[in-house]
């Protein structure tokens, strides 16, 4: 019987001829993600394990993204851990303020994720990492602390969902809007305990940055990943990143999906998802009009540059409204290079927009923009849930980099044009 | 185990569970007192030990933070019945040693404040306050073994031993 990309994976590293859906395994793991907010716990779980020695230091990635540059002194201890732990264990992959970035670009962009690999973070977003063929999935704290210990890790075989994406995009309807709308039409647990796995003509066509956007959201539906298979977009990216001799593959023909749907989206308009779901997507021209303190163009769903560069063709030369506050936030070091660069970074700061650091900050309402009481923003994040983002009576809704930008400058939710 | 009932809707998300503002702790001490802050402010101080917690669909969903389960249990919860879990947080708990049971129909039968009798050996639910008895769905065996060692940490510590 034929497998699916998921199921390939587990099996080659589980040491298997095949698997089906609900086997239940031990895998060797690829890559095994740590950031300041996990790891400290880890390191201490580790201890308790009796472990001394990480199976293989070159498999860990250790990144410095969620609470950094340390908001405050008890952040500032979970870096120093996960610094000594990294200088202790021999783990070069460690990332630091100002050579990192939210780690969700790190990986790929340095290198780290290739098609085949299953790879672990402890952090829920670690699907976004499928854009590249890989199983890609988040665990706990507990979890990260056995596969440093052991190199594997313990898998059930999930079930996969076939997604094809079909027609053709309306004008700034992009990766975003797709992900929003799918999301919308699953619930946010209508992939549970499976892997979303997207093809069809709109997938082929689509960049990279893209590819990682749509992956990325794959939890917000449940999922344990958002694969794609590897193309030639794939292996050119991957050529950029310093691997030329990737291994893609593909779902076999007669691979068995538990569903299979379509989503033509030619009809698709631009998309937000209101408060407190990401699933509660609704064409944005129904929330026309209401009123932003803040806009946060960014975070590992939206922080790279194709999004700053739809942001900065929205903005033009017209500035941020009085009344509103935009953040722009560089995924990464690299990224945060190219928008100065390009010139990006001018028409931001002369819009009034900031620029921060790269980090998760208001994503996960650590740090750098909070929400107060009753405040509304619009971010290009991935989750809207009560409190994420501040204050619990704060409220956020999710769109794509083009209509945050033409809200920043209208102080409201409105549409690009 | 018998305890009283918190009973809440679907998609508890972990944002609720333990908010990101309290994550720069991951200790027990640092995490209970906040467990469900930003869902039900007065539950902190309502919970006694023992008490069960009875959610709807997705439990847990949202962020891979163990914080979120640490906190709960750490508040004194000593079981969580929801019809489903989010995949990490259905890992986590495993891992940390908080007893969890998936069971829609327990879940449709008892309400908040209700007092529900647990047997984690045999997975089934009683419904104190009226009548009402249902099974929960038994673990996978691998994942049972995993239990019955006591969580993910003893089973590593168990093999790391064997090996050397
Ligand atoms: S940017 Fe947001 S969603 Fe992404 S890793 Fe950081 S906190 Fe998580």
């Amino acid at each position: 019987m034929g497998m699916t990309i998921a199921e390939k994976i587990l099996a080659d590293k589980g040491g298997r001829a095949s698997v089906s859906p609900g086997d239940l395994l031990f895998a060797n793991v690829d890559r095994i993600l740590g950031t300041d907010v996990t790891c400290s716990l880890s390191i201490q779980v580790f201890n308790e394990m009796g472990a001394t020695k990480v199976h293989d230091p070159d498999k860990l990635v250790l990144v410095n993204d969620h609470f950094v540059p340390a908001k405050d002194i008890k952040a500032a201890q979970l870096s120093k851990n996960m610094r000594e732990f990294a200088a202790a264990q021999g783990v070069e992959n460690y990332f630091e303020v100002g050579r990192s970035g939210i780690c969700h670009a790190i990986l790929p962009d340095k290198g780290f994720v290739e098609p085949g690999f299953l790879i672990v973070g402890a952090d829920s977003h670690t699907c976004t990492h499928g854009a590249i063929g890989a199983l890609a999935t988040g665990i706990g704290s507990t979890d990260m602390s056995a596969a440093w210990a052991l190199g594997e890790l313990w898998f059930r075989v999930p079930e996969t969902i076939r997604i094809e994406i079909t027609g053709t995009l309306q004008p700034f309807v992009g990766p975003k809007d797709i992900i929003i709308h799918i999301i919308g039409k699953l619930g946010v647990e209508g992939a549970l305990y499976k892997v979303l796995e997207f093809h069809g003509p709109v997938i082929d066509s689509m960049s990279m940055d893209g590819r990682f956007t749509i992956s990325n959201m794959a939890i917000e539906a449940g999922a344990k990943s958002g694969i794609m298979a590897a193309d030639d977009i794939t292996l050119d990216y991957l050529r950029s990143v310093g691997i030329d001799r990737p291994q893609p593959f593909d779902s076999d023909p007669d691979a068995v999906y538990s569903d299979t749907i379509t989503f033509d989206i030619s009809q698709l308009k631009p998309q937000v998802a209101k408060p407190y779901l990401p699933s509660n997507a609704v064409d944005a021209e129904s929330v026309i009009g209401t009123h932003l303190d803040q806009v946060v163009i960014g975070s590992c769903t939206n922080g790279r540059m194709e999004d700053f560069q739809m942001a900065a063709n929205v903005l033009g030369d017209r500035s941020v409204h009085p009344h509103t506050r935009l953040l722009i936030i560089p995924s990464s070091q690299d990224i945060y290079l190219e928008l100065i660069n390009s010139g990006l970074a001018s028409i931001f700061v002369k819009a009034g927009a900031t620029i921060t650091p790269p980090t998760c900050g208001p994503c996960i309402g650590g740090h750098m923009g909070v929400l107060a009481e009753n405040e509304v923003g619009l971010y290009t994040t991935n989750r809207n849930f009560v409190g994420r983002n501040g204050h619990p009576d704060s409220k956020v809704y999710l769109s794509g980099p083009a209509v945050a930008a033409a809200s920043a400058v209208a102080g409201e939710i409105c549409l690009p044009d | 185990m018998e305890g009283r009932v918190f009973k809440y809707g679907d998609n508890v998300d972990t944002d609720v569970i333990i908010p990101a503002r309290y994550c720069t702790g991951f200790t027990v001490a640092e995490l209970a007192p906040h467990a469900l802050e930003d869902l039900d402010a007065t539950f902190v101080e309502r919970v006694k030990p023992g008490d069960i917690i009875v959610a709807g669909r997705n439990f847990g969903c949202g962020s891979s933070r163990e914080n979120a389960p640490i906190a709960i249990k750490g508040a004194g919860v000593a079981c969580v019945i929801a019809s489903s879990f989010a995949r990490i947080f259905y890992r986590n708990s495993i891992n940390i040693g908080l007893p969890i049971l998936e069971c829609e129909e327990a879940v449709a039968g008892i309400e908040d404040g209700e007092q529900v009798r647990i047997n984690l050996d045999d997975g089934t639910i009683e419904n104190m306050s009226r009548s009402g008895k249902w099974q929960a769905a038994p673990f996978p065996e691998g994942i049972q073994e995993i239990i019955r060692m006591g969580g993910l940490a003893e089973y590593v510590k168990r093999r790391l031993a064997d090996d050397s």
